[in-house]
Protein backbone atom coordinates (compact mmCIF):
# COMPACT_ATOMS: atom_id res chain seq x y z
CA UNK A 1 0.00 0.00 0.00
CA UNK A 2 2.71 2.44 1.02
CA UNK A 3 4.66 1.28 -2.02
CA UNK A 4 1.74 2.03 -4.30
CA UNK A 5 1.34 5.47 -2.78
CA UNK A 6 5.08 6.18 -3.09
CA UNK A 7 5.09 5.07 -6.71
CA UNK A 8 2.23 7.35 -7.70
CA UNK A 9 3.67 10.25 -5.73
CA UNK A 10 7.10 9.96 -7.34
CA UNK A 11 5.65 9.35 -10.80
CA UNK A 12 3.23 12.29 -10.69
CA UNK A 13 5.81 14.71 -9.31
CA UNK A 14 8.38 13.54 -11.85
CA UNK A 15 6.04 14.01 -14.82
CA UNK A 16 4.89 17.40 -13.53
CA UNK A 17 8.51 18.50 -13.03
CA UNK A 18 9.37 17.31 -16.53
CA UNK A 19 6.49 19.35 -17.96
CA UNK A 20 7.56 22.44 -16.03
CA UNK A 21 11.15 21.93 -17.25
CA UNK A 22 10.13 22.40 -20.85
CA UNK A 23 7.41 25.01 -20.25
CA UNK A 24 9.15 27.28 -17.73
CA UNK A 25 9.76 30.85 -18.87
CA UNK A 26 13.09 31.21 -17.11
CA UNK A 27 15.81 28.64 -17.89
CA UNK A 28 17.05 28.82 -14.29
CA UNK A 29 13.64 27.56 -13.20
CA UNK A 30 13.91 24.90 -15.89
CA UNK A 31 17.15 23.63 -14.36
CA UNK A 32 15.61 23.56 -10.90
CA UNK A 33 12.59 21.59 -12.16
CA UNK A 34 15.00 19.23 -13.90
CA UNK A 35 16.65 18.61 -10.52
CA UNK A 36 13.23 17.83 -9.01
CA UNK A 37 12.58 15.35 -11.83
CA UNK A 38 15.93 13.65 -11.22
CA UNK A 39 15.27 13.29 -7.50
CA UNK A 40 11.89 11.70 -8.14
CA UNK A 41 13.33 9.36 -10.75
CA UNK A 42 15.89 8.30 -8.15
CA UNK A 43 13.00 7.62 -5.79
CA UNK A 44 11.32 5.45 -8.41
CA UNK A 45 14.53 3.50 -8.84
CA UNK A 46 14.89 2.96 -5.10
CA UNK A 47 11.36 1.53 -5.10
CA UNK A 48 12.40 -1.35 -7.35
CA UNK A 49 15.60 -1.98 -5.43
CA UNK A 50 18.21 -0.31 -7.64
CA UNK A 51 19.77 1.82 -4.92
CA UNK A 52 23.16 2.20 -6.54
CA UNK A 53 21.83 3.65 -9.79
CA UNK A 54 19.49 5.89 -7.83
CA UNK A 55 22.33 7.35 -5.76
CA UNK A 56 24.48 7.67 -8.87
CA UNK A 57 21.66 9.56 -10.56
CA UNK A 58 21.51 12.03 -7.71
CA UNK A 59 25.28 12.46 -7.56
CA UNK A 60 25.99 12.67 -11.28
CA UNK A 61 22.92 14.49 -12.52
CA UNK A 62 22.11 16.78 -9.63
CA UNK A 63 25.65 17.23 -8.42
CA UNK A 64 27.40 17.66 -11.76
CA UNK A 65 25.19 18.02 -14.81
CA UNK A 66 22.49 20.26 -13.34
CA UNK A 67 25.07 22.50 -11.68
CA UNK A 68 26.89 22.75 -15.02
CA UNK A 69 23.63 23.80 -16.67
CA UNK A 70 23.06 26.35 -13.93
CA UNK A 71 26.55 27.77 -14.40
CA UNK A 72 26.11 28.16 -18.14
CA UNK A 73 22.62 29.65 -17.87
CA UNK A 74 23.79 32.21 -15.34
CA UNK A 75 27.11 32.95 -17.05
CA UNK A 76 25.76 33.76 -20.49
CA UNK A 77 23.94 37.06 -20.78
CA UNK A 78 21.01 35.98 -22.91
CA UNK A 79 17.74 37.65 -23.76
CA UNK A 80 15.44 34.72 -23.07
CA UNK A 81 12.27 36.58 -24.01
CA UNK A 82 13.51 36.83 -27.58
CA UNK A 83 14.27 33.10 -27.63
CA UNK A 84 10.71 32.32 -26.67
CA UNK A 85 9.31 33.95 -29.78
CA UNK A 86 7.52 31.31 -31.84
CA UNK A 87 6.84 29.19 -28.79
CA UNK A 88 3.08 29.33 -29.34
CA UNK A 89 3.32 28.69 -33.06
CA UNK A 90 5.42 25.56 -32.50
CA UNK A 91 3.07 24.29 -29.81
CA UNK A 92 0.27 22.66 -31.89
CA UNK A 93 2.65 20.77 -34.17
CA UNK A 94 4.79 19.68 -31.22
CA UNK A 95 1.73 18.54 -29.29
CA UNK A 96 0.54 16.58 -32.32
CA UNK A 97 3.88 14.80 -32.71
CA UNK A 98 4.08 14.14 -28.97
CA UNK A 99 0.56 12.73 -28.75
CA UNK A 100 1.12 10.46 -31.75
CA UNK A 101 4.40 9.24 -30.26
CA UNK A 102 2.82 8.67 -26.85
CA UNK A 103 -0.11 6.77 -28.37
CA UNK A 104 2.29 4.57 -30.31
CA UNK A 105 4.44 3.80 -27.29
CA UNK A 106 1.43 3.09 -25.06
CA UNK A 107 -0.02 0.84 -27.76
CA UNK A 108 3.25 -1.04 -27.87
CA UNK A 109 3.42 -1.35 -24.08
CA UNK A 110 -0.21 -2.49 -23.95
CA UNK A 111 0.17 -5.14 -26.61
CA UNK A 112 3.53 -6.36 -25.39
CA UNK A 113 3.48 -9.60 -23.45
CA UNK A 114 6.56 -10.80 -21.63
CA UNK A 115 6.06 -14.30 -22.95
CA UNK A 116 7.79 -17.22 -21.34
CA UNK A 117 10.88 -15.58 -19.90
CA UNK A 118 13.65 -18.08 -19.59
CA UNK A 119 15.06 -17.28 -16.21
CA UNK A 120 18.06 -19.49 -16.85
CA UNK A 121 18.85 -17.39 -19.92
CA UNK A 122 19.50 -14.23 -17.96
CA UNK A 123 22.91 -12.70 -18.55
CA UNK A 124 23.55 -11.88 -14.89
CA UNK A 125 20.87 -13.10 -12.48
CA UNK A 126 20.41 -10.95 -9.39
CA UNK A 127 22.27 -12.74 -6.59
CA UNK A 128 20.21 -13.32 -3.47
CA UNK A 129 23.07 -13.22 -0.96
CA UNK A 130 24.46 -9.81 -1.91
CA UNK A 131 23.30 -6.22 -1.71
CA UNK A 132 22.59 -4.30 -4.88
CA UNK A 133 25.82 -2.28 -4.75
CA UNK A 134 27.95 -5.32 -4.02
CA UNK A 135 26.37 -7.28 -6.86
CA UNK A 136 26.87 -4.45 -9.36
CA UNK A 137 30.46 -4.05 -8.27
CA UNK A 138 31.13 -7.76 -8.63
CA UNK A 139 29.70 -7.63 -12.14
CA UNK A 140 31.27 -4.35 -13.18
CA UNK A 141 34.83 -5.16 -12.17
CA UNK A 142 34.87 -8.61 -13.71
CA UNK A 143 32.76 -9.19 -16.77
CA UNK A 144 32.28 -5.56 -17.79
CA UNK A 145 35.73 -4.26 -16.85
CA UNK A 146 36.59 -3.22 -20.42
CA UNK A 147 33.28 -1.44 -20.88
CA UNK A 148 33.86 0.25 -17.54
CA UNK A 149 37.28 1.48 -18.64
CA UNK A 150 35.85 2.61 -21.96
CA UNK A 151 33.35 4.70 -19.98
CA UNK A 152 36.27 6.23 -18.10
CA UNK A 153 37.99 7.08 -21.40
CA UNK A 154 34.78 8.69 -22.65
CA UNK A 155 34.69 10.91 -19.59
CA UNK A 156 38.38 11.80 -20.01
CA UNK A 157 37.87 12.71 -23.67
CA UNK A 158 34.80 14.76 -22.77
CA UNK A 159 36.75 16.62 -20.10
CA UNK A 160 39.71 17.38 -22.38
CA UNK A 161 37.36 18.34 -25.19
CA UNK A 162 35.42 20.75 -23.02
CA UNK A 163 38.62 22.39 -21.77
CA UNK A 164 40.14 22.67 -25.28
CA UNK A 165 36.91 24.06 -26.71
CA UNK A 166 36.35 26.74 -24.12
CA UNK A 167 39.96 27.68 -23.43
CA UNK A 168 40.83 31.07 -24.80
CA UNK A 169 44.39 32.39 -25.08
CA UNK A 170 44.11 36.04 -24.12
CA UNK A 171 46.54 38.49 -25.69
CA UNK A 172 48.13 41.30 -23.75
CA UNK A 173 48.61 39.32 -20.58
CA UNK A 174 52.11 39.39 -19.09
CA UNK A 175 52.85 35.92 -17.90
CA UNK A 176 56.05 34.57 -16.42
CA UNK A 177 58.41 32.99 -18.97
CA UNK A 178 60.58 30.77 -16.81
CA UNK A 179 62.84 29.54 -19.61
CA UNK A 180 63.65 33.08 -20.63
CA UNK A 181 64.39 34.00 -17.03
CA UNK A 182 66.76 31.09 -16.64
CA UNK A 183 68.57 31.83 -19.91
CA UNK A 184 69.31 35.41 -18.86
CA UNK A 185 72.93 36.04 -17.99
CA UNK A 186 74.13 38.84 -15.65
CA UNK A 187 76.90 39.67 -18.17
CA UNK A 188 74.32 40.70 -20.80
CA UNK A 189 72.22 42.64 -18.38
CA UNK A 190 74.61 44.66 -16.19
CA UNK A 191 77.56 46.77 -17.33
CA UNK A 192 80.17 48.32 -15.06
CA UNK A 193 81.24 51.74 -16.33
CA UNK A 194 84.09 53.81 -15.00
CA UNK A 195 82.58 57.17 -15.80
CA UNK A 196 84.93 60.13 -16.31
CA UNK A 197 83.98 63.34 -14.58
CA UNK A 198 82.14 65.90 -16.72
CA UNK A 199 80.80 63.62 -19.42
CA UNK A 200 77.33 62.24 -19.99
CA UNK A 201 76.67 58.56 -19.59
CA UNK A 202 76.42 56.70 -22.89
CA UNK A 203 73.46 54.42 -22.76
CA UNK B 1 0.63 -3.95 -7.10
CA UNK B 2 3.25 -2.03 -9.06
CA UNK B 3 4.27 -3.91 -12.18
CA UNK B 4 6.58 -3.41 -15.09
CA UNK B 5 3.79 -1.79 -17.12
CA UNK B 6 3.48 1.06 -14.63
CA UNK B 7 7.13 1.92 -15.02
CA UNK B 8 6.96 1.63 -18.79
CA UNK B 9 4.02 4.02 -18.96
CA UNK B 10 5.68 6.58 -16.68
CA UNK B 11 8.92 6.54 -18.60
CA UNK B 12 7.02 6.71 -21.91
CA UNK B 13 5.31 9.89 -20.69
CA UNK B 14 8.65 11.36 -19.62
CA UNK B 15 10.24 10.42 -22.95
CA UNK B 16 7.45 12.08 -24.91
CA UNK B 17 7.80 15.15 -22.73
CA UNK B 18 11.45 15.39 -23.71
CA UNK B 19 10.58 15.12 -27.39
CA UNK B 20 7.91 17.80 -26.97
CA UNK B 21 10.48 20.02 -25.25
CA UNK B 22 12.75 19.78 -28.29
CA UNK B 23 9.88 20.69 -30.59
CA UNK B 24 8.49 23.69 -28.74
CA UNK B 25 11.78 25.27 -27.63
CA UNK B 26 13.32 25.21 -31.06
CA UNK B 27 15.41 28.34 -30.53
CA UNK B 28 16.69 27.87 -27.01
CA UNK B 29 19.43 25.27 -27.12
CA UNK B 30 19.79 25.17 -23.33
CA UNK B 31 16.24 23.87 -22.98
CA UNK B 32 16.87 21.46 -25.87
CA UNK B 33 19.84 20.01 -23.98
CA UNK B 34 17.70 19.68 -20.86
CA UNK B 35 15.03 17.91 -22.90
CA UNK B 36 17.67 15.46 -24.11
CA UNK B 37 18.57 14.83 -20.48
CA UNK B 38 14.90 14.10 -19.78
CA UNK B 39 14.83 11.60 -22.65
CA UNK B 40 17.93 9.86 -21.34
CA UNK B 41 16.41 9.79 -17.86
CA UNK B 42 13.34 8.04 -19.26
CA UNK B 43 15.56 5.49 -20.99
CA UNK B 44 17.46 4.89 -17.75
CA UNK B 45 14.20 4.36 -15.90
CA UNK B 46 13.18 1.80 -18.50
CA UNK B 47 16.47 -0.06 -18.20
CA UNK B 48 16.30 -0.15 -14.42
CA UNK B 49 12.66 -1.27 -14.42
CA UNK B 50 13.35 -4.13 -16.82
CA UNK B 51 16.43 -5.07 -14.83
CA UNK B 52 14.48 -5.21 -11.59
CA UNK B 53 11.41 -7.02 -12.88
CA UNK B 54 13.29 -9.59 -14.95
CA UNK B 55 15.90 -10.17 -12.26
CA UNK B 56 18.86 -9.40 -14.48
CA UNK B 57 21.57 -7.01 -13.30
CA UNK B 58 22.91 -6.12 -16.75
CA UNK B 59 20.21 -3.50 -17.16
CA UNK B 60 21.57 -1.55 -14.20
CA UNK B 61 25.14 -1.85 -15.44
CA UNK B 62 24.09 -0.57 -18.84
CA UNK B 63 22.12 2.23 -17.23
CA UNK B 64 25.38 3.36 -15.65
CA UNK B 65 27.03 3.60 -19.06
CA UNK B 66 24.09 5.62 -20.35
CA UNK B 67 24.62 7.94 -17.41
CA UNK B 68 28.32 8.32 -18.31
CA UNK B 69 27.58 9.19 -21.91
CA UNK B 70 24.86 11.63 -20.83
CA UNK B 71 27.32 13.43 -18.56
CA UNK B 72 29.91 13.67 -21.33
CA UNK B 73 27.30 14.84 -23.81
CA UNK B 74 26.13 17.59 -21.48
CA UNK B 75 29.69 18.79 -20.88
CA UNK B 76 30.60 18.89 -24.58
CA UNK B 77 27.25 20.39 -25.57
CA UNK B 78 27.55 23.20 -23.07
CA UNK B 79 31.16 23.84 -24.12
CA UNK B 80 30.07 24.18 -27.74
CA UNK B 81 27.24 26.43 -26.58
CA UNK B 82 29.68 28.68 -24.73
CA UNK B 83 32.00 29.13 -27.73
CA UNK B 84 28.99 29.63 -30.03
CA UNK B 85 27.75 32.37 -27.72
CA UNK B 86 31.21 33.93 -27.64
CA UNK B 87 31.44 34.20 -31.40
CA UNK B 88 27.80 35.06 -32.21
CA UNK B 89 26.54 36.82 -29.08
CA UNK B 90 23.32 34.81 -29.10
CA UNK B 91 22.26 31.22 -28.63
CA UNK B 92 19.37 31.24 -31.09
CA UNK B 93 20.14 28.06 -32.99
CA UNK B 94 17.34 28.20 -35.54
CA UNK B 95 19.47 30.44 -37.76
CA UNK B 96 22.78 28.68 -37.20
CA UNK B 97 24.07 28.35 -40.74
CA UNK B 98 27.75 29.16 -40.44
CA UNK B 99 28.83 25.74 -41.71
CA UNK B 100 26.33 25.83 -44.59
CA UNK B 101 25.29 22.30 -43.74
Amino acid sequence: MIQLFAFYLFACVMVAAGALTIFARNPVHSVLWLIVAFFNAAGLMVLVGAEFIAMLLVIVYVGAVAVLFLFVVMMLNIDFAELRAGFVSYLPFGMLIALVLLAEILLGVGIWQAGPVELAGRAAPVPTDMHNIEAIGALLYTRYIFLFEAAGIILLVAMIGAIVLTHRARSGVRGQNIAQQNRRNPKDAVVNVNQPVGQGVEL
Amino acid sequence: MIGLQHYLVVSAILFVMGVLGIFINRKNIIIILMAIELILLAVNLNLVAFSAFLGDLVGQVFSMFVLTVAAGEAAIGLAILVIYFRSRGTIAVDDANRMKG
